[in-house]
């Protein structure tokens, strides 16, 4: 890195710390340029990347030869191992695709030969009976189902930090809160303009979600409009997870996805999303509409899951664009690599994504050889905040070791001040409350703060530091 | 390794703290009590204003006041009080894990007496859309801010409910320099209104928005406004404020209670008990918020003298769990505890609870058993949304353990 009165200057600098951005960011990290993150907001994952329904996919039920499909399917091995090593969190659940009209169990088979095209060939039809066996809880009227064993559910959040983290590890250079306004090509170079000032780069690649459109309108293109598709969710108590043992999915529709019931890694079920396309990129609210549509289709889909508590209701956005398949284009006169129309897959497809971006650099002549395995430091080992595996406040090995991992702090989701300072240590420290529930799970959870409010505040503001009785002073 | 405890207290709240201090002592073994915060005393040290004791200690004092008390006479009963240790799960039917800085341990007890108490249903459980600012608080949160932590809060607040536990709410608002502009209520009265007078004397006269229901909230960052509708007109206004205290709406903190597998109720939402409180499992038994969400302190704490006598049978190899004939309510009442009669008891100071969505100025309290009218009684009290209803025992005097299931209903 070296600066001068342009500001800073990187071989190459990625646009966006979401899931795209970050896996991007360690893959080239682990070459001989010098990179940096551009990340609009104060935290990594803190747009689309955080929001979505958590699932690690097959891709079943992409359309085959497309790219998404392909990188869908290579993302979910590459992501699977890379979950394996570094600690993220996911359970291996399965899924059931759910009919419940005699059209949707006509559609069955032509899904089967789908996923059997998308080199997908688990997937079983089975009769109601069978349906009902697995998830004794639906609602009445299922005719027939498509099981789906390899569909997971994964830990979004630890997947971003967990990249994002090797990436800063490896030498990666993250400027958070670099909100990216202009550019202006000079010589073979690209000068970004940021609300914090200039940043140069040879290489510019656009992973920048939501905003992907415009940054590709900088370079001068009009390749594809963003068009924001809100989906909002419930996530029910944890008391309501027994009755979701796997993730439920509806036949998909000329609409799209449709809603589902799944388990949430955290241990809660989740019910959701609607989709509804907005202009307002920044419309992450949730709304009365979408409320009384959850609620309409849950009562259909499970009627017991709406005697549970809600424990959160939230809002994302996917990044959608009038194209069907991934925007994955490089300009090697501009030296600009756009990374877009990212939709949800992009959680399960981020690594793939990666390694094909880096092969397209390859081709356009830049050195992306690995530095030798030596030089690169271990991968991270993430906190583990899955519902399924041992938690801190279970091990008594580490609580003998540091009795800070026996003080529970967050008593719905058992976070201890252990974890908290852990996360005020870390490669990428929380900025703000919702950046430390990201990485714990603290106030998560069904009081919402009613008795660990006051203390995760204390916790927050002296970064980790405080304990309850000194707050309680 | 296994410990073993004669009585084990799980919450360290009024009544956990108060069924310590009157079953040390007399049990032939240790009483502990297991408080996961880093202090027991529960809710009521939060609670930063006089109006504690009054019908347990015959005293009128603060909440701090009231806890550190209550701490003390367990204590100097012989209990011991474990802090700053949660349980997290079952190992056994009278058997739990716990964890604290000492370690991950299991407790086997003799008895078990679920104390847990109550908390205010957030706003998510209150399925409230909108944006997802900062500024959005329940009043547990709020006093635990305000009163233990010394924080501000905010300027304007609009405050959702107008229970006893919302004025609490807006003096502890005032406390901290925010501005309660607004309460809203969904009922045509304020719930309390007779504490309404005193409080909202207290209180300087906040305005109380009736038939109005909180529709959703906005703000980016801190909450910058709330829309509010009217029920009976449907129509819409926003009011700008920068924080929103929900209040009230309480639900047991009923997870042990659930993992236990006890037999649960599904108005309260907690435990159902007898009237000498023993759960539907032998040898559990539950008290206080937990069981009756959510009545005053002083009430919960009567429950942990009045588990005393079954506690005792239980240990002595008479303890039966709760099976004779069930309380059903019909609307307006939403719930009633204890939900089940046992032969020859009477509840906690010969009052049954009840919780009612209407207010009747002048309510007549009946009792059905297979069809037939076995009891009226004519409460000299009103009965109102936002607190309990307290009817006589004698309503039931003439049940028939052997005939089935009680109806308690108010008569139209």
């Amino acid at each position: 890195m070296s600066t001068n009165e342009h500001g800073r200057t990187f071989d190459v600098v990625v646009i966006g710390g979401g899931i795209v951005g970050a896996a991007m960011a360690r893959e080239l990290g682990a070459t001989s340029l010098d990179v940096a993150i551009l990340e609009a907001r104060g935290d990594v994952g803190d747009g689309t990347s955080k929001a979505n329904t958590a699932i690690l996919h097959t891709g079943f039920d992409a359309k085959p030869g497309t790219l998404e499909s392909r990188l869908v399917a290579r993302g979910y091995d590459l992501l699977g191992a890379y979950a394996e090593q570094v600690g993220i969190p996911v359970e291996r659940t399965g899924a059931i695709l759910v009919a419940w009209t005699l059209e949707e169990l006509a559609a069955l088979p032509s899904l089967k030969e789908k996923a059997e095209q998308n080199g997908y060939d688990r997937c079983q039809i089975i009769d109601a009976d069978a349906v009902y066996a697995e998830v004794p809880d639906l609602g009445e009227g299922v005719l027939g189902g498509l099981t789906v064993p390899g569909e997971s559910i994964i830990c979004t959040w630890t997947t971003n930090l967990a990249l994002a983290t090797e990436a800063v590890d490896r030498g990666v250079t993250l400027l958070t809160s670099h909100r990216v306004e202009g550019l202006e090509r000079y010589g073979r170079r690209t000068r970004l303009m940021t609300d914090q000032g200039p940043v140069t780069a040879t290489w510019v690649i656009n992973a920048a979600g939501l905003g992907a459109d415009w940054i590709d309108e900088m370079f001068g293109h009009h390749r594809f409009t963003v068009t924001p598709r809100r989906g909002e969710l419930f996530v029910f108590d944890k008391q309501s997870r027994p009755k979701v043992p796997k993730i439920v999915l509806p036949v998909p529709s000329s609409k799209g996805k449709g809603v589902l019931v799944s388990p949430t890694i955290y241990g809660n079920v989740m019910l959701g999303p609607t989709a509804e396309d907005l202009h307002d990129r920044t419309a992450t609210g949730t709304s009365e509409d979408g409320f009384a549509f959850l609620l309409e289709k849950g009562g259909r889909l499970m009627p017991t899951l709406l005697d549970e508590e809600v424990t959160a209701s939230y809002a994302g956005l996917r990044a959608a664009t009038e194209h069907g398949d991934y925007v994955i284009e490089l300009d090697a006169e501009q030296q600009y690599l756009l990374l877009g129309g990212i939709r949800s897959t992009g959680l399960t497809a981020g690594m793939a994504i990666a390694e094909h971006a880096t092969g397209l650099l390859a081709d356009a002549g830049v050195d992306v050889t690995p530095r030798p395995e030596s030089s690169l430091p271990e991968p991270p080992l993430m906190p583990h905040i899955g519902e399924a595996g041992a938690r801190p406040y279970q091990d008594d090995e580490l609580i003998a070791a540091d009795p800070a991992y026996g003080e529970i702090v967050c008593f719905c989701e058992r976070v201890t001040r252990g974890e908290v300072r852990d996360a005020f240590c870390s490669s990428i420290p929380p900025t703000d409350l919702d950046g430390l529930r990201r990485r714990t799970r603290i106030m998560n959870g069904r009081c919402q703060g009613f008795f660990c409010g006051a203390n995760v505040q204390a916790l927050l503001d002296s970064a980790g530091t405080s304990t309850e009785t000194e707050a309680a002073r | 390794m296994i410990e073993h405890v004669r009585v084990a207290i799980i919450g360290g709240g009024p009544s956990g703290l108060t069924a310590a201090a009157a079953l040390a002592g007399r049990v032939g073994g240790e009483v502990r009590v297991f408080e996961r915060e880093a202090e027991a005393g529960g809710i009521p040290r939060h609670s930063d204003h006089p109006g504690y004791g009054i019908r347990d200690l015959k005293r009128f004092i603060s909440g701090p006041d009231y806890a550190r008390r209550l701490v003390r006479s367990a204590v100097d009963a012989g209990a011991v009080v474990e802090t700053g240790t949660m349980v997290t799960g079952w190992s056994g039917p009278r058997r739990f894990e716990i964890t604290s800085r000492r370690g991950r341990r299991e407790i086997e007890a003799d008895a078990v007496v679920l104390a847990t108490g109550a908390r205010e249903r957030p706003r998510p459980a209150r399925r409230i859309p909108g944006d997802r600012p900062d500024g959005v608080l329940t009043t547990g949160q709020l006093q635990n801010l305000v009163h233990l932590h010394h924080r501000g809060v905010g300027s304007r607040a609009v405050v959702v409910g107008a229970e006893l536990v919302s004025w609490s709410a807006v003096l502890t608002l005032r406390e901290a320099g925010c501005e309660p502009v607004l309460m809203t209520t969904e009922h045509p009265k304020s719930e309390s209104y007779a504490a309404f007078r005193l409080a909202g004397r207290l209180a300087l006269r906040v305005p109380v928005a009736t038939r109005t229901r909180l529709v959703s909230i906005a703000g980016r960052g801190r909450v910058e406004s709330v829309t509010l509708e009217d029920i009976d007109t449907g129509r819409r206004r926003v009011v700008a404020c920068d924080t929103v205290v929900t209040t009230g709406d309480w639900i047991p903190d009923n997870e042990l209670a659930r993992a236990a597998g006890l037999r649960m109720d599904r108005a309260t939402r907690g435990p159902e008990v007898d009237m000498s409180l023993a759960t539907s499992q032998e040898g559990i038994f539950a008290i206080g918020n937990l069981v009756h969400p959510v009545d005053t302190a002083d009430v919960a704490a009567l429950d942990g003298r009045h588990v005393v006598e079954a506690v005792l049978r239980s240990l002595t190899g008479d303890g039966t769990p709760a099976t004779g004939p069930r309380l059903q309510i019909d609307a307006p009442l939403r719930w009633i505890s204890p939900q089940r009669l046992d032969l020859g008891h009477a509840p906690s100071r010969g009052k049954l609870l009840l919780w009612s969505d209407e207010l009747v100025r002048f309510p007549v309290v009946v009792a059905e058993q297979g069809g037939r009218e076995i009891g009226r009684v004519r409460p000299p009290w009103p009965c109102a949304p936002g607190r309990v209803f307290r009817v006589p025992f004698r309503l039931l005097a003439k049940a028939d353990p052997a005939a089935g299931d009680v109806t308690v209903r108010l008569a139209r």
